[in-house]
């Protein structure tokens, strides 16, 4: 299983993620890329992220990623 | 507002799609965009395919090409149809309707209704709602109406966020009396507050068209686009899809006493697969129950999605076969709206080409 890390690098592999700050505000993810993450963590962790959860601010950063994931991932 | 009908049914179905094909491919060479990403965008939003008019096609060619089939395969006759509804967002002219256009084309008989509805990807359900109050008249027999969107002439070949998705199409579909014990469960939503998610800026009365109305600008990601352009807000719309469709359906079926596995299908509108897929996993309905493959087959032909995704998939099986489904609509406007019927056992069910 990839690290949303990882995954992020996958996407966008000219951006350094983790020493970034707000993703969207310094333009690293748009909104077509938030989707094209979404459809890849799904995948990748076996969960399906609540379409009403794809909203900027779930996307600013790795924790608020990473949080996305785990709420999903503990309604398993 | 609900919406309860006794004794109608529709009993006839005829897509037209526009022989010319695109392929996505071939569109991203357009885009100021990288391959990779293009790529991506094709594989997560179920993009492929679409059927385009070529220049100068209009709705009303669509319709009349569609009507003169059913009349040389003897599946409609002119003196037979009492009431023509057109719901159109790209009407021929302002003035006069489309639906004045086609009965003139037609040489359709005096003593009947011709009646444009301007509605987008809503309007097929909103187009079968109008069509039954009408057959309420005792003077109505049979209705027909015609879904019809040529939008890719109103779309930036330079803007991805629109221009891959659009489809041209016109569906037929003929409504009439059934059988008094069969009732249809309806539910429409209305959000004005919202209508400039989904807009064409210029080109009405409050903009007219004008050399600087054309001019291309920037609007963010590379994407470029006119005010005589479709315009789509994407995320809002995206959000307002999975925050108002879910309760709307599920509040349909409660009232009509059905759940989800009463429902054979749920056929809705079909803007893109990744859309439809996280609808139908908060909804827990299962992807086999919302067939999603228009898009890619088709393009997103605003109110002609359904019909099209309803005679693409179900089109034989629906001659021999009564289904339950749940119909539903959503997008410009803002508007929703769902529906809840049986179909099957219709005279005709089919896809042609306009050559």
């Amino acid at each position: 299983m990839k690290s949303v890390i990882e995954i992020l690098k996958e996407l966008r592999p000219e951006f350094d993620f983790a020493a970034a700050g707000d993703f969207i505000a310094q333009g690293m993810l748009d909104s077509f890329d938030m989707i094209a993450l979404v459809s890849a963590l799904d995948k990748n962790y076996g969960i399906s992220i609540l379409g009403t959860d794809i909203v900027p601010e779930n996307f600013q950063n790795l924790g608020t990623i990473e949080a996305l994931v785990s709420r999903q991932r503990a309604k398993i | 507002m609900n919406l309860r009908f006794r004794g109608k049914c529709i009993s006839g179905l005829l897509v037209v799609v526009p022989a010319n094909e695109r392929s996505f491919v071939e569109d991203m060479k357009g885009f100021n965009f990288p391959e990779a990403r293009s790529l991506k965008l094709k594989q997560v939003m179920g993009f492929d395919k679409r059927r385009v008019v070529r220049p100068g096609v209009c709705v009303s060619d669509l319709a009349v090409f569609g009507l003169e089939h059913l009349f040389a395969q003897g599946r409609l006759r002119r003196d037979e149809i009492d009431a023509l509804l057109v719901v159109t967002q790209t009407p021929d002219h302002f003035m006069p309707s489309t639906s004045s256009i086609i009965h003139g084309r037609l040489g359709l008989k005096q003593d009947m209704l011709c009646l444009d509805v301007n509605q987008a990807c809503v309007g097929f359900v909103l187009g079968l709602a109008q069509a039954f109050m009408i057959l309420e008249q005792e003077s109505v027999k049979k209705v027909v109406l015609i879904n019809a969107d040529v939008l890719s002439r109103k779309a930036s070949p330079k803007d991805r966020s629109i221009y891959p998705l659009l489809g041209d199409a016109a569906s037929i579909t003929i409504l009439e009396r059934g059988p008094q014990d069969s009732i249809i469960h309806g539910s429409v939503k209305s959000d004005g507050s919202r209508a400039e998610a989904l807009i064409i800026p210029a080109g009405g009365l409050r903009l007219p068209s004008t050399p600087e109305t054309a001019v291309l600008e920037n609007v963010g990601d590379n994407n470029l686009r006119a005010k005589d352009h479709l315009f789509m807000d994407g995320s809002a719309i995206f959000n307002f899809v999975q925050t108002e469709v879910p309760p709307l359906i599920e509040g349909l079926l409660a009232r009509a006493g059905d759940s989800i596995d009463s429902v054979d299908y749920f056929l809705c509108h079909q803007p893109n697969r990744f859309m439809l897929e996280k609808l139908a996993d908060k909804m827990k309905v299962p992807y086999a129950k919302m067939p999603n493959n228009v898009v890619q087959h088709f393009g997103n032909s605003g109110s002609v999605t359904i019909p099209t995704l309803i005679a693409f998939n179900l089109g034989e099986r629906l001659l021999r076969e009564n289904l339950r489904v749940c119909l539903a609509g959503f997008g410009g406007g803002l508007a929703w709206a769902a529906m809840l019927l049986d179909l099957g056992r219709m005279n005709f069910n089919a896809l042609i080409e306009y050559q």
